[in-house]
């Protein structure tokens, strides 16, 4: 068993609970021992583009802080936006002077030093876990389920923390690919949902999310699958009712299912596929 | 006597060593009609900031457990404006979004843990504001058990959140929904509902005054 | 907008875009009016002046540009960033006029948010659009 530090983040205590869940069954057959970090904080969300903001880094940095405690280097997050505001404050940091600043601001913890690398789960299964491991695994097959990769913003953007090649991303495809589904190409995955707009202007949201979904059951998608809970939490509750009625699953829902966790919403959805004779759920790679 | 000078709300004043703000205060001349209440650290009210000299930080505490020293620059903090919205604990559910839907401002917490270092009865309210943000009402309940509602976090905090309201809607909740029932508290009401009680009662409020004390006098005591 | 603008030399290097600078880390001169950020922006429909629209403004130190709605409709999604041909992170640009809009007092966001909202949506939205 490998030991892995773990940053949940709120939405996965909360209205992620079934991406957790998935993916923390998944990474136990991987081979890994994960260890949620002790007393962590909510990451912010957003990373502060200002220059003079320092206060909005205290939050992330904290948590590395607590990483470090647990003398660990690395630590791995399921939610983008987790993962773009502590990678983005890990590096942030690195800057010496704002580190003793920071520092010294955080007189009830110990200092941070600094070398903690943030680690999305799409990384870790691309480059620690690999396709082909993954692919072995797997328990019962997507059969071939046509689910549509959304990436959103954070995942790829800034292009310095983009899990992938910013313009031309594959890594979900593959994973879903190796976990026997049938990835759906559509030319609004990478294109933003709306975000935090969501609380003040939702009619944005919607107007977004209609177009997202609408490329979506362009390619012939029978669900959506993201990372982001705030993607998801827009794509299923800003819809307009003219928007196709495509669901919309957490990768971890789709990842734990197929390596063997209880998630009725991807058996629901097989066994409701057009066409579907019986359930798929038997078991056994196709 | 042993003397030592404090400045309150910026005037200076010789006062005995050993006293405490509270006490100082009074001794200064200030009669306290807001701002004080048990003098026992229970109540709250007495919620004081000040500095000492030669040192940046701005402390808080209660004025009524803390006692002077020499160069205390003291102000009184008697009430501390913080919203608390309206809500009915029936209708409630004990559900994550339930503090967030009524508190919303606890997203805007930023970890920076001054709301800890300000507070008196040294409880974890950083933390227990994450918890809220989080929707773990049995944590934020547990973690602020001892909270005495003096606001100092509140004062504190630059998120301007209203910290000791979320905490009490919390334990409500969970005293309310998640706490398991004690069945012989639920035994006993039964029981008074029962009119159990009812003849006890009756020959209570029929007694005279000497039998009264007399009764009080011999009353069993728990050890 | 274009018939109203005086060009003159003076109105360049003015304090508003230096601070508009020092507040976000961009040289907002760099920016050479190509219009791609525009052009890839998923909610340039909904704002009043397009991203480098916007730009131009702070170029030519105007401070209307803490008045127009497009900062509160950028959602830092950061699409504009990645394909400017100069570098230019305009995100960060929006964020530095809400800032400086926000310490004047001037706010566009609701402060009674639609509710419910999950957290993340409004740690975001409190953290982006409130001071
Ligand atoms: S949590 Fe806040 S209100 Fe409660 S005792 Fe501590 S400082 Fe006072
Ligand atoms: S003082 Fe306010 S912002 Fe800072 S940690 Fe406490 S609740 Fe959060
Ligand atoms: S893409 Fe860059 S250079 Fe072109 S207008 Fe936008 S900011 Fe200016
Ligand atoms: S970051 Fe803002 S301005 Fe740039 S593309 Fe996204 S929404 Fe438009
Ligand atoms: S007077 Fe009640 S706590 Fe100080």
């Amino acid at each position: 068993m490998k030991r892995l530090a773990y940053f949940p983040g709120c939405a996965m205590k909360d209205q992620a609970r079934a991406d957790e869940a998935g993916t923390l069954h998944a990474l136990a057959l991987l081979g890994y021992e994960i260890a949620e970090i002790p007393r962590w904080n909510c990451c912010g969300t957003v990373y502060s583009l200002a220059q003079d903001d320092l206060m909005r880094h205290v939050g992330p940095v904290r948590n590395l802080v607590r990483v470090q405690g647990m003398g660990e280097r690395r630590v791995l997050t399921l939610c983008a936006m987790c993962y773009g505001t502590l990678a983005r404050s890990a590096r942030f940091v690195q800057d010496p002077e704002r580190l003793q600043r920071i520092n010294a601001f955080m007189d009830t913890e110990d200092d941070f030093r600094g070398g903690i690398e943030v680690v999305h789960l799409l990384t870790l299964l691309r480059d620690e876990v690999g396709y082909e491991k993954l692919a072995a695994r797997v328990k019962r097959s997507l059969d071939g389920l046509r689910i549509a990769t959304y990436y959103g913003c954070v995942l790829l953007r800034p292009r310095e923390f983009a899990v992938d090649d910013p313009d031309r991303p594959e890594v979900m495809e593959r994973v879903v690919e190796a976990l026997g589904g049938t990835p759906v190409a559509f030319p609004e995955r990478t294109e933003c949902c709306g975000a935090y707009l969501t609380v003040g202007r939702k009619d944005i949201v919607e107007e977004r999310v209609e177009r997202i979904l609408r490329s979506a059951r362009g390619g012939g998608a029978d669900v959506v699958v993201t990372t982001c809970p705030l993607c998801q939490f827009n794509l299923a509750e800003r819809r307009l009712p003219q928007a196709p009625s495509v669901p919309v699953l957490y990768l971890g829902q789709v990842l734990g299912w197929a390596l063997g966790a209880e998630e009725p919403a991807i058996a629901d959805l097989l066994a409701g596929r057009p066409g579907a004779s019986e359930p798929v759920c038997s078991g056994g790679a196709r | 006597m042993n003397e030592v000078t404090v400045f309150i709300m910026g005037k200076g004043y010789r006062v005995p060593a050993g006293l405490t703000i509270m006490k100082a205060m009074e001794y200064a001349g200030y009669r306290l009609t807001r701002g004080c209440g048990c003098r026992g650290g229970y109540c709250g009210a007495c919620a004081t900031v000040y500095r000492l000299k030669g040192d940046y930080r701005l402390y808080a505490d209660l004025a009524c457990q803390t006692p002077v020293q020499d160069g205390m620059y003291i102000a009184q903090l008697p009430f501390t404006p913080a919203e608390r919205p309206p809500y009915v604990l029936d209708e409630l559910k004990p559900e994550g979004a339930t503090l967030l839907a009524l508190f919303p401002e606890l997203a805007r917490c930023v970890a920076c843990n001054t709301c800890t270092k300000a507070c008196p009865q040294k409880l974890e309210v950083m933390d227990a504001v994450q918890a809220s943000l989080r929707g773990d009402i049995r944590q934020v309940a547990e973690l602020t058990f001892d909270c005495v509602s003096c606001g100092l976090c509140t004062m504190r905090c630059p998120a301007e959140i209203s910290h000791h309201h979320v905490w009490q809607l919390a334990r409500r909740l969970n005293g309310a929904y998640l706490t398991p029932r004690a069945e012989h508290v639920q035994a006993r009401v039964a029981e008074i509902a029962a009119g159990k009680f009812n003849g006890e009662l009756d020959r209570l409020v029929r007694m005279t005054r000497d039998e009264l004390v007399a009764a009080y006098k011999a009353r069993q005591i728990e050890a | 907008m274009a018939s109203e603008l005086d060009l003159s030399r003076d109105r360049l290097d003015a304090p508003f875009a230096r601070r508009v600078e020092e507040l976000s880390g961009e040289n907002p001169y760099a920016c050479y009016q190509c219009g791609k950020c525009s052009a890839g922006c998923p909610f340039a429909d909904h704002m009043d002046a397009l991203p480098n629209q916007v730009l131009r403004l702070v170029q030519l130190g105007d401070e209307s540009a803490l008045t127009l709605s497009a900062p509160w409709v950028c959602a830092s999604c950061l699409a504009c960033g990645v394909r400017c041909p100069k570098g230019v992170d305009i995100a960060k640009t929006m964020e530095a006029l809400r800032l400086l809009a926000l310490r004047k007092g001037i706010s566009h966001f609701p402060l009674t948010p639609d509710r419910p909202c999950p957290q993340i949506a409004l740690v975001g939205a409190f953290r982006k659009l409130t001071p």
